[in-house]
This record gives C-alpha cells, structure tokens and sequence, in this order.
C-alpha cells in the first residue's frame, strides 16, 4: 500500500508540485520571518551585551521614563562624585559620560545622515571595559578622540557622510549653538559587532562636556567597573551609599535588560506584523490543498473504488491520501525553509536601506524556525488534506463498476444552513461590537464572515457565475457560453478556487477602506485643527534647537509664533505626556472646552477629557506630575478640553518645564502670519530659518496633512506588498485547478476540437474560465472587504472620524484580477490547444 | 437441478430499486438463487434486466434495498462497512470489464495488491502456480500500458485468484477483449474451477462466454426466468432468443 502511494506521488510529481508551490510560499515566508526576526534579536543582543558595563550611575526613574536617551533632564554629577565612587574598595574604575541622543550628523552635502531610522547616538570615549572586561568600543581606523574639537564616527556614518580622516564633520545640536563642526580623527564600532545602524558620534570627554553641558565639568552617567571578586549586585549597593539625590546605581545585566525589553518590545512588532501576513499566505496556500486533492481524490474515484472492491478499508484510502500529502508537506516544508533563509537575506537587505543594519552571519537557520516551519507546513497540509482524504476513504466500492467516475454530487443544502448560521454569529458579533463600540469584537464577526465566505462560495458566488456565463455568451457567442458552463458545472471547485482569490482580495480591501477612511478623517481632522498658518516640526520627534525659533522670531510679517515642547512625566505611577506652551499659543489654537479655560499661567494646567476622566479629575482638582530626575510640578487644573491633537494629556505654561528640571529644547513651533503679510516671502524667510537643521520640516496646512497621509500610504503600499504574496499563492491554485481540469476533460477537449472548434477559440475557452474564477474570487471578496472596512470605521468612528470609500482603487482590484485570471489560463491554455484530438478522445 | 454441494453464496427474495414515485426502477424484484461450490456460472439476460445489479449486490459491492444475501454462511445486512470490507477482501475475488489495474504498479504488484492491502504474505507456491496458468511469467515486471488487452485481464484474474477467495465474481470479463484473448481468458477461468475447484459468477451477454459454464441464469426485469445445465452455444442462443421474444410479446401486451 505504501510503495503504491508512493508510486502515486511520482506519477502525479508536477500536478502535486504545483499545488506544493502554494505551501512553499507561505512556508518559505514564515521561516524567513523567523530567521530574520532572530538574526535581529542577536545582533541587538551583541550590541548591548557589548556596550554595558558591570555598573552604571544615572538619574532615578531613568527606567521609568524610557531608557534616558532623551538627554531632556538638567541633572548632573560631578567629578568629585566620580572620585568617590573610584576611591570605594568595591570599584575597580569610575568613568564619568555624557550621553545625549539630540545631536545629528550631517553628510558633507549638508543632508542628514542617519534620518529617520535607528537612533544617532552621542557619547564621550572613556576607555572603560564592558561587563565581560573588553573595551565597549573597537577602533577600526585612526585614533581616538582628544581636546574640544575632535570626533570618531562609525564607519557606515563616516562613508554615508563622505568624509574621510581628516575632514571637518558637520554636526547640528539640539540646544546651543546649532552648527557646529569637530575634525574626524577615527572610525569605531561597538564590541558586539556592528551598529544596528545607529549612528555613533564619540567624543573626549571635555568635547562632549563642551557640547552638551556648556563646557560645564559634568556627566549624566558614569560607568563602573567592579574590582576582582565583586558582584554586580555588591558594586551597585556600594555605589549607592555615596550617590547624591536624584541618582541611583544599577546594575550591568538590569541596564542590559531594559535596553532588551525596550529593543525587545520593536522587534516584537515587527515579528508579528510580518508573521500575520505568514500565517495569511499559509492559510491561503491551505486552501489551495485542500483544492487540488479534492480534485485529485475525484480524478481518482475509478482507482479508489477499485481499492476498496479488492478489499481496502476505508482507513487504508484514507491513509493513503494523507502519507501522499505528508510526503508532499515533507518536500516543500524543506525547500520552503531553504527558500526562507534567502529571503531573510532579502528582508535583512531591505531593512539595511531603511537604515537598520544586520549581520549577516546572525541570519542563520534557528533549530526554531526549522522546526516551526516543518511543524506549520505539515500541520498545515495534513489538516487541509484530511477532508479530501476522507472523501476518498467513503468513495463506494460499486464505482469501480461503472463507467462514468463522476463522483455524487451531495446538496449544499447542509453546508449552506450551517454557513448561515455562522454568518448570523458573525453578525451578531459585528453588531455587538459595533455598539460597544470595540473593533476586536468586529473583527471577529469579520475572520468568521470570510472563512464562511469561503466555505460557502459555491452558493453566494453562483449570481456572479451566471452574470459571467451571460455576459461572455454575449461577447464570445459560443465559446465564451461554454466557458460560463464550465465554471457552472462544479460550483464547489470554482468557489474553493475563487476562495483563495477572495480572502486575499477580502483583505487587500478592507485595508484599503481603512487607509482611505484614516486619509480623510487625517484631511477633517487637520482642516479643524490646523488654525495655524505655518508649522515647524522636528521630522523625527526630537526636540531641536530653541535658536531656530528665535532666529524666526526675528522674521518681518509674522504676527504670532508659539514654542511648544513635549516632555512625559509620571503621574498616579504612571506616565503622562505633557506639554509646555508659551502665553501666545492662546492666541493661535482655541480647543473647544468641556469646563474652564485653556488660558494657563504659573502653576495652572489644563487637561484633556479622556485623561481627567481616568484619573477621575475636575477643575480645581491639583495635578502631582513628577519628572525625570525627581522634580515635581503641582499645577493646578484650570479647564478640561475636548480631545485634540494639538496637546498632549496634560498642558502647562512653558516656563513651568525648566523648573520641573526639563531642558528647554522646542518640539514645535507655530506661526500666524500679519494681516497682509507676502506669505511666499515669510515662507521662504522660515524656510531659510530652519534649513541648517534637516529635522526640522515647515509645513503649511495641506503640506502638513500630505506628510500624514505620505506615512500612511506608505504603510498601506508596505501592507499590499506583503498581501500581494496572498495573491500570488492564490493565482498558482487558479493555475494549478485549471491544469488539472483540463486533464480531467481530456476527452470533451478533444470532442470540442473534432467538431471543429478551433486551437485559438480552445484557448480563449480556458481563458474564459479563468477569468470567471479571479472575478468571482474578486468580487465576492471586494464585497467581503468593503462592508467589513466599513463597519470597522464604524467602530472606530471615535478616531475614524470619516468614511472613506477607495473607489479608484477597487476598479483597479477588479483589473487586476481580471489580468490575473488571463496570465493564470496561459499555461493550462496552451496544454489544452496542443492535446492531439484523437489521443484526447481516445484517452480513457 | 440443485447440487448437492455446498453453497458458495445465495440470495434471498433480494430485491433493489432506484428512485421513487413514477421514476421508481425495479432493478431487482425479488431474486432468490443458490451458487454452488467449485461451480462456474453465467447470468445472462437482455440490457437492464439487473444482471449487473444483482452481481454487484451478492459481491457485496452494492447494498439491497430488501432480501438477503449470504456469502458462504455470512448474512450480509448485518455487516457495517469494516466486516464487509474484511469480507471482499478474504472471500470475494473480481474480475471487471475494464481490467482495473493501477496504472502505477507493475503485474506482480498489481497480482499481490489485495495481499498487500490486507498485509498478509504471499503463498508463493500457489503465486506461481496461478501465474503459470495465466501464462504471464515472463510479463511479471510489466506495467499495465505496457501489456495488451488480453494480457491485463489476465493480470485481472490472476489478481482474482491469488488470495485464494471462496467466490470470484467476472463482470463482462471478455467485453473489452478480441475472441482469441477472450477464450484464453476464459479457458483460464474453466481450468481454475477444474482444477482448483474454484467458485466463479460471470456476468456476460456473449453465448460463446456462457457456454464454458456449468450452469447459465437467465435475468429478465429483475427476476430470475429460467436456467440451463451443462450449455452449449446453440442453447443459450435459443433461449435467449425465446427469452427476448417474450419481453418484446409482454411490451406489446
């Protein structure tokens, strides 16, 4: 019986390699994401275990307030502290550093380097070792940093940038001076390997001491490093005896941790969206098995039914199907994950450009990612092969007798009742979800529609078909009547085919309503909000210079320009975001109040709704904010606003922020113009202002709204892309369903070619069909996709303010498909056209 | 007319119909009929009259819709899916029209299939004995489109054979074939009941087929209408000729 199943299998080597081809998609994917996605936790794992020291000295609560690479606290340590810290007999060596992450690197054409991606990272070279006693930083060329006007780069920074050993660096400060130029004296990297593709700007310490603390001798951290025989835990505790207020001592393996947990959180991000839409094209390439068996165990029905005559148990066909399908899961699984590790390479290499850098020798294949993919793979196959196997194992042993094999066709009678039903639990969820109203609820009504969709395609896609029949019949006379018939004659094949089509194309919609919805209320939202004429805006969320708003201060034709700067705060032990905003931000921006007033000075502030009522606050009520370094605010509330982009939870008056020990930096600026003031002539005047810093963006209202809708569109193309994989799995089932139809109807193609019709009108036939199968697939899912967007913005409707519905877009869709179906008839197409007519008709 | 040897299989009042209402076809209307032991026997009759039908339900292929039927002392209504599958594969042997071999396994795998798919080992002095009587020594390593007609059904009744079953049934087994092989097949089957005493029901339409029988049934509208002993060619023909007469005298009645 095995070696039968086995010789089955090698007959059938091409038809069950292409339905293979569906699961090596997928599974080549997800392995891929699992070799990428590790690769990336070791090469952040290296860098950090690399970088730490056995202990370090920094300003409390800097865990709570995200790893302190913001340099916004005014807090420092002397160097008497260091002294101390060295003379302790736990401490083999103290070193004093300055930290900042605000300062940027300019190429040598005065364009940012580093941009958006990782982070640019500024720190003074001590010399002191890592917690395993090596040198945190390697020396690849040239000589380390001395005196005030000296820097070392690492080498992607110093190549990205154009300069050479020897050159005047570019730098642009957050605070001081913006310009500023150091002599690049050498290239470094972190012991660990790499950069991840930050940006390292390593200085001595009286060049960082100049540019981050005016030339003050002080330090925001030290490292230490413990003596022979001493703990981390014993160096820390000693460490903390003789720390001022505000300080703490940590160990090496907690500060490890957190900079883990913090990398930890991105990459499970990125890990999850990218396996999503794994797990998507597997659930798609499962489909497609579950398809070709069926047709496969149907072709088989003769031979089946022999089996049982002759005595074969039910469990013994059923076996059968299922060792040919886990031998098939067997093969692809193996070539998907070798596939996958190319594709690791692929995605590390697009990651690369983004400006994340990743070793190449940390993309390697995992015992995990081996294992996962093997496990999904024939996981995936066994279950999708278990029905058509069954079917097998019930084919009745009389069949063997008869000389037409065409199986019984059971009603859909059962399977359109439960489907019904399932859709109705759909439903119910999509209501209850949408009067909560809670999206995930939605969302589940929305996964049940489709995969009942999908089961129940044969009936809801049958108008579709007859639709297709009438109007090819209409355009093509016979040959297209034939070719509606086709796709009429076995609805459950058609439907399971079109189902993978759907799914993908149920998806690739409601995203592209969703995007469309967030586009639109973007445009409502910056149409209401935007009150002021020009905004200037860091492009990357760091606060920048406040000698930018003082040079656009002094620009003629502007009546109103307002300083805001971000900063978070801890309040009831949790974070809160806060905002500083100076008296003339009253004059520009009027929210709309549920209570008070937005006019704050001194110790007021006012908050927003969501945020009072969590915390249960009213006007009148005093806020306790506690900052980064242990200094407090006690405002007290003035107003509660509607919510808003604008601000933040909480809003105090500017100057209150340097007494809560925040250095002043501006994260915002915005401007209204005098009364018959040249707009072109300011713009351009602000434009000048803020170009030494290529963070800083001045954007007008539509600019502004088109810089949202860029991101979001560039997530949404990113989405399509990783979707447009889904599509691909299903055009290889519709190749594959259609290949293997021709097949079965050997005979009626050679009848259709001995009366008369001709290669070209076979051809077009096949195509016919074809296509009906991708526009069933596609309309149905479009239909899928579009009510599902829309009751998930409904749901939403407190963000998605407006409904957006991307017409163009799905007109596309439909194009698409409709070429997707013609490009999937060209090889079944050409098989059927070369069939020799009197083999096909003697063919049995 | 009946033997005095022991029943191979039997029906009782066996009765099958498809459909319902005005569309109701009274396949088989209450066929009761004894197969003896290490006899060959022929059920004839005109097209439609359920020869086929009745086979397919003594060879426990096909369920009755009313009677019984036993194999060797198996009443088979009693029987779920398994046991009648234990059954074809113990007791019943089938020859079909159309050969039936899997197309991917050579002679000798196709001869052993109901062995194997059983798990039971080969009893190789009686595999070369049934091949030596098919004459398909030299053809073992052969596939089946690399053989002829007859040379495949004969890989058919070989397959018959080999689990040394207590009843083969051969439906039509020389529709498909020319005389020549058609007689080298059935000789083959009248050496088996001969010399090995083995049981076989043929279902045909070809007097010449019939006459290699010990005994011919003939099956008109579903029920049994006649039998001849010991046939000859001319025999069968007559009968059959009476037999289509009286069909054609009861339409026009």
């Amino acid at each position: 019986m095995l070696r039968m199943t086995l010789r089955n299998l090698f007959a059938r080597k091409v038809r069950l390699l292409m339905s293979g081809l569906a699961i090596v998609l997928g599974v080549a994917f997800l392995s891929g994401v699992l070799v990428f996605s590790n690769g990336l936790s070791e090469t952040f794992d290296g860098i950090v275990h690399g970088s730490t020291p056995d202990g370090v000295v920094r300003a409390a609560d800097t865990e709570e307030f995200g790893g302190g690479e913001s340099g916004q606290s005014a807090l420092a340590l002397t160097p008497d502290v260091v002294d101390a810290l060295a003379a302790l007999p736990e401490v083999a060596r103290a070193d004093g550093e300055v930290n900042s992450a605000g300062l940027s690197l300019l190429a040598s054409d005065g364009t940012l380097v580093g941009g958006t991606g990782a982070p640019t990272l500024s720190f003074n070279y001590t010399g002191s070792p890592n917690m395993e006693g090596k040198p945190t930083l390697l020396l690849k060329s040239g000589a380390w940093p001395e005196g005030t006007d000296q820097i070392v780069l690492d080498e992607r920074a110093a190549e990205a940038g154009d300069y050479r050993l020897g050159d005047q660096v570019k730098l642009l400060a957050p605070f001081g001076t913006l310009e500023r130029t150091a002599t690049l004296v050498g290239t470094a990297e972190f012991n660990g390997g790499g950069t991840a593709g930050a940006t390292l700007l390593i200085f001595s310490t009286a060049g960082a001491q100049d540019l981050f603390f005016g030339g003050k001798d002080v330090f925001n951290r030290i490292s230490l490093t413990a003596a022979d025989g001493v703990s981390q835990k014993q160096l820390a505790t000693a460490a903390g005896q003789v720390l001022p207020e505000g300080f703490e001592a940590v160990t090496g393996d907690q500060v490890a941790k957190e900079s883990q947990d913090a990398i930890g959180t991105f990459l499970d991000v990125i890990q999850t969206f990218l396996t999503v839409f794994a797990i998507i094209a597997v659930l798609v390439g499962g489909f497609i098995i579950v398809n070709t068996f069926s047709i496969l165990v149907a072709q088989r029905t003769r031979e089946l039914a022999l089996l049982r005559a002759l005595g074969a148990g039910r469990g013994q066909v059923t076996r059968s199907v299922l060792v040919e399908a886990f031998v098939l899961s067997i093969v692809t699984s193996t070539l998907a994950i070798g596939l996958g590790l190319l594709l690791a390479r692929g995605l590390a290499a697009l990651f690369r450009v983004v400006g994340l850098d990743i070793a190449g020798d940390a993309l390697q294949l995992t015992s995990r990612a081996v294992i996962t993919s093997y496990l999904v793979g024939v996981g995936v196959t066994m279950v999708a092969a278990y029905l058509p196997a069954r079917r097998a194992g019930r084919v009745a042993p009389v069949a063997a007798m008869r000389a037409d094999t065409a199986p019984e066709r059971t009603s859909l009678r059962r399977r359109t009742i439960i489907g019904a039903v399932v859709i109705a639990i759909g439903a119910a969820f999509a209501v209850a979800g949408l009067q909560r109203p809670n999206a995930l609820w939605v969302g589940i009504g929305a996964v049940l529609w489709i995969l009942t969709a999908a089961a129940l395609s044969p009936v809801l896609g049958r108008p579709v078909l007859v639709i297709c029949r009438a109007l090819f019949a209409a355009l093509f006379g016979a040959t297209g009547r034939l070719a509606g018939e086709n796709a009429l004659r076995d609805p459950r094949r058609t439907g399971a085919t079109a189902s993978a089509l759907m799914i993908g194309l149920a998806l690739v919609s409601t995203i592209g309503v969703l995007a469309s919805s967030l586009n639109r209320s973007i445009d409502d939202e910056v149409d209401q909000q935007f009150t002021a004429d020009l905004l200037v805006q860091s492009t990357t969320y760091l606060p920048f210079s406040t000698a930018i708003g003082d040079r656009i201060a002094g620009i003629d034709g502007i009546d109103v320009l307002s300083r805001q700067q971000y900063t978070s705060a801890r309040y009831d032990d949790k974070g809160v975001s806060v905002t500083g905003v100076d008296p003339a931000w009253q004059r520009i921006y009027h929210l709309d109040l549920v209570r008070g007033t937005t006019a704050i000075s001194g110790a007021q502030a006012f908050v927003g709704e969501d945020f009072a009522k969590k915390h249960d606050l009213a006007v009148g009520d005093s806020l306790d904010l506690r900052f980064q370094g242990g200094k407090t605010l006690t405002p007290t509330i003035t107003g509660i606003t509607k919510s808003s982009d604008v601000t933040s939870e909480v809003t105090v008056p500017l100057d209150q922020l340097s007494r809560a020990g925040v250095l002043r930096q501006d994260t915002s600026l915005s401007i209204l113009l005098s009364p018959g003031a040249d707009a072109t002539a300011v713009r351009d005047e602000v434009d000048a202002a803020a170009k030494p810093a290529p963070i800083v963006g001045v954007f007008d209202k539509a600019e502004f709204a088109d810089e949202f809708r860029g991101q979001v569109n560039q997530l949404l193309f990113m989405i399509y892309g990783l979707l447009a994989l889904a599509i691909v799995i299903a055009v290889i089932g519709i190749v594959n369903t259609l290949g293997l139809s021709v097949i079965e109807r050997t005979r009626e193609v050679g009848l259709l070619r001995a009366v008369g019709m001709s290669r070209a009108k076979l051809r077009r036939m096949i195509t016919l069909e074809s296509v009906t199968i991708a526009v069933l697939g596609a309309v149905l899912g479009m239909a899928l996709g579009v009510l599902i967007g829309v009751l998930l913005q409904q749901s939403l409707s407190k963000d998605l303010t407006s409904l957006g519905l991307p017409l163009g877009n799905l007109v596309t869709f439909l194009v698409v498909a409709v070429v997707v179906g013609v490009l999937a008839a060209v090889v079944p197409a050409i098989r059927a056209a070369r069939l020799d007519v009197l083999d096909a008709i003697a063919s049995e | 007319m009946t033997s005095t040897a022991a029943v191979a299989a039997r029906s009782v009042d066996l009765r099958k119909v498809y459909g319902s209402g005005d569309s109701e076809v009274r396949a088989l209307d209450g066929v009761t009929i004894d197969l003896a032991a290490g006899e060959f026997t022929a059920i004839m009759g005109p097209s439609g009259s359920g020869k086929s039908t009745l086979m397919h339900c003594l060879a426990a292929l096909d369920t009755p819709t009313g009677g019984e039927v036993w194999v060797g002392d198996t009443a088979l209504s009693r029987l779920r899916d398994k046991a009648l599958t234990a059954l074809r594969r113990e007791e019943i042997g089938f020859v079909f029209q159309a050969f039936n071999l899997i197309p991917t396994l050579s002679a000798r795998e196709n001869i052993l299939l109901p062995l194997s798919l059983s798990g039971r080992k080969p009893d190789q002095a009686w595999f070369d004995t049934v091949v030596d009587t098919v004459g398909l020594r030299d053809r073992l390593g052969h596939r089946p489109s690399e053989m002829s007609g007859g040379q495949q059904q004969r890989v058919a009744c070989a397959r018959a054979l080999v689990s040394k079953p207590s009843i083969v049934f051969a439906d039509e087994p020389t529709g498909n074939l020319d005389s020549t092989s058609g007689a080298e097949v059935l000789s083959f089957l009248r050496r088996s009941v001969d010399e090995f005493g083995q049981t076989i029901v043929m279902v045909t339409h070809d007097a010449v087929a019939a006459s290699y029988c010990d005994r011919v049934v003939f099956l008109a509208d579903g029920r049994l209408v006649d039998e001849i002993r010991d046939p000859d060619r001319d025999a069968i023909l007559a009968h059959m000729t009476a037999l289509q007469a009286a069909a054609a005298a009861r339409r026009e009645a």
